[in-house]
């Protein structure tokens, strides 16, 4: 009975949000979860384990073997193994676009571009500094200094007709700036499309990008206005694979099946 | 959980020789700073060292000290003293610490050696701007502070063929500081003396040098972090006997290493190249970080920075400009590009590892396209790591790790 075969986790332990995929012989995406990683990665990635295996309708008893990644990747018990992120992204977005392709990953505290060619070996990659301009943080920042809820900025930044451009790096300055420019009378929707755009720049800033782009992460999951941004901004087509924030969690799952 | 690798470093059994030696040297210094007795110079790590000597100074080596520093990291803590009184954050961190330190009263020898309480105080501050601007306004701001004379050399910079106008100016410049150095010291100088100094300087370079080529053989006896430690007296006692006595010892270590196929870094999977400063206070850390995965570090810029080939104690003035102006720091990319290439191939490296330390840009060769265009002519792949030789707070360990770890496999999936 299919029930009853093993199946394949990746647990991919961010320094925000820590997410599992569960893996059948297959390789179909069976089971998903999301939760918050907060300070307890272990219980984190306990509890989104729980959550994909009751999606799957399997036990962890079915675990064949799992595998972690992420910031936390040496931090839970559940697996013995972890590899980087980067390997892990890179794996996970191969799977959806086997091609040679620029990955940009946009998570809640670094950002990624990674470059593979066409038989999905690592070319390059690249982090970000330690800074968190341009990621997930910037956001969650700026949304607290506006007072607007997370997940509105992408139907906001929808509704500017004349963005406004920030021009700090910092996200301090930043700050200061969009407070500046609410005083000038800036509208609200103009700055937040503002706010993407200088995620788009101190992305474009880290490396060059290959003909087939690939866009990942959380931040590209909830504000998909930003690619539609990016891909005005590079003149083409830019792909997102079907969880654009669980690709890290499917690479590991792909190379826990690949080391079973 | 994904346990980290213990670790099991093999020990360099010269180590123990060298320390007696720099222990030597810090307290013939520090009786000199209490009795007065010999006159003490400071000088810049490739600065005219062996003019100095040959004239009777002691010398003291800021840099060294900068290093210690970092090292202990006392740094991190020492740096902020001096950002408060006017010296940027952005500035060379060795500069920041030295000065800070300074200004606290605490130096990194008291704890190493007993009975040292401070930094020996100069006769003479002696820079040579072949590595960077920031020594000279280290040099002023001490100069200002003891009221002593400050005496400098110039040199080109960014220079891609050493050419005999250089030469000439910086020979020139050399002999210029001889009549001041004679007011200071009391001493005659005596051509003969400096012949002697050079010749034993040559031989440190020559054996220093064969020191490092050992990272050659597969696998390598010796790694960058071993490197580090083992050049102070390449740095701080060239031109001396002692200096040639203790690399003597060394490389017959490594070659014996070598002839058992002892590596330094047990099952040597990799072999990568340093380029830039190393992270001082992260040595260990970043020792055991590839050395747990099976990955060599085992070449660098860095410590080449001591090789002065083009040493001749026939000719000391124009020998000494050309070394000093040869060295890497000095020269333009191009001539930087052709060098690296030239170690990638001679040590058989597999990958290179750029440090951009934020605080020195001057050992920081990533910053103009470098790494791009090395890796298309030579495929050999590279990572860049943002750091600081001395300031922490630039350092973020788990973004390091991570680079790294991604970096390797990156290696294993080739
Ligand atoms: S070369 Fe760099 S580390 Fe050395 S003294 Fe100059 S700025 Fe400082």
């Amino acid at each position: 009975m299919k029930d009853s075969q093993p199946v394949f986790a990746g647990i991919d332990v961010g320094a925000s949000r820590t997410k599992v995929v569960i893996l059948d012989r297959e390789q179909q995406i069976i089971g998903r979860a999301v939760v918050k990683s907060g300070t307890d990665f272990e219980a984190a990635s306990r509890q989104c384990l729980t959550l994909a295996l009751d999606m799957a309708g399997r036990t962890a008893g079915q675990i064949a073997k799992a595998m972690t990644t992420g910031y936390g990747r040496k931090n839970v018990a559940i697996s013995q193994e972890s590899k980087t992120e980067i390997s892990c992204h890179a794996r996970g977005c191969y799977y959806y676009f086997p091609r040679p392709i620029s990955i940009i990953d946009i998570g809640g505290q670094d950002n990624k571009i990674i470059k593979l060619d066409e038989s999905g070996k690592r070319l390059s990659f690249k982090m970000n500094r330690k800074c968190a301009a341009g990621t997930g943080a910037f956001l969650e920042e700026m949304s607290v200094r506006l007072d607007i809820p997370l997940e509105d900025l992408d139907g906001l930044a929808r509704q500017s007709l004349n963005m406004v451009e920030l021009g700090s790096f910092c996200t301090v300055f930043s700050a200061t700036e969009v407070l500046e420019k609410i005083r000038q009378g800036k509208k609200v929707p103009d700055i937040v499309k503002g706010l993407f755009f200088s995620v788009i720049k101190r992305v474009m800033e880290m490396d060059s990008l290959s003909e087939h782009v690939v866009m990942t992460g959380g931040v590209v999951a909830h504000n998909a206005f930003l690619v539609l941004m990016m891909e005005e901004m590079i003149g083409r087509r830019i792909l997102v694979p079907e969880y654009p924030q669980l690709t890290g969690a499917l690479g590991a799952a792909l190379y826990a099946m690949e080391k079973n | 959980m994904a346990e980290e690798k213990k670790v099991v470093r093999k020990k360099i059994e010269a180590t123990v020789q060298m320390n007696r030696y720099m222990s030597d040297y810090f307290y013939e210094l520090n009786e000199a700073d209490k009795t007065r007795n010999r006159k003490i110079a400071w000088c810049t790590s490739v600065g005219p060292a062996e003019i100095l000597r040959a004239m009777g100074f002691l010398v003291h080596f800021p840099e060294n000290h900068g290093a210690m520093l970092g090292a202990t990291r006392m740094s991190t803590d020492m740096i902020p003293i001096a950002n408060a009184s006017g010296y940027s954050p952005e500035i060379c961190s060795y500069l920041t610490a030295d000065v800070g330190a300074y200004m606290k009263g605490v130096t990194p020898l008291s704890r190493a050696y007993p009975g040292i309480d401070r930094v020996p105080r100069p006769d003479v501050l002696v820079y040579n701007t072949n590595q960077c601007r920031d020594v000279q306004d280290w040099f002023a701001w001490y100069a200002a502070e003891f009221k002593v004379p400050m005496l400098g050399i110039h040199t080109h910079r960014g220079v891609k063929d050493v050419g005999d106008a250089h030469v000439a100016s910086i020979a020139s410049q050399m002999k210029a500081l001889i009549p001041q150095l004679e007011a200071i010291s009391g001493n005659k100088f005596d051509m003969d003396k400096l012949r002697h100094v050079l010749a034993l300087s040559k031989e440190c370079s020559t054996l220093w040098k064969k020191v490092l080529d050992t990272a050659s053989a597969k696998p390598s006896p010796i790694t960058f972090f071993d490197g580090t430690i083992h050049m102070g007296p390449a740095v701080v006692l060239r031109g001396t006997q002692t200096a040639v006595d203790y690399y003597n010892l060394l490389l017959a270590e490594l070659e014996t290493r070598i002839q058992n196929k002892v590596a330094a870094v047990e099952g040597e999977r990799f072999r990568l190249y340093w380029d830039g400063m190393p992270m001082w206070g992260r040595l260990r850390d970043h020792s055991d970080l590839f050395a747990g995965a099976g990955v060599s570090v085992l070449a660098s810029t860095y410590c080449n920075s001591w090789i002065f080939s083009a040493f001749d104690p026939e000719d000391p003035f124009n020998s000494m400009a050309r070394a000093y102006t040869e060295l890497f720091i000095v020269r333009a990319d191009d001539a930087k590009e052709a060098y690296i290439r030239r170690m990638i191939e001679f040590f058989k490296v597999d990958g290179i590892i750029y440090h951009d330390a934020k605080t020195c840009p001057n050992n920081s060769n990533c910053r103009y396209g470098m790494p791009q265009r090395l890796e298309a002519l030579t495929g050999v792949p590279s990572l860049t790591i943002n750091g600081d030789l001395n300031d922490l707070r630039l350092v973020s360990d788990e973004q390091t790790k991570t680079n790294v770890e991604a970096f390797i496999e990156q290696l294993e999936e080739k």
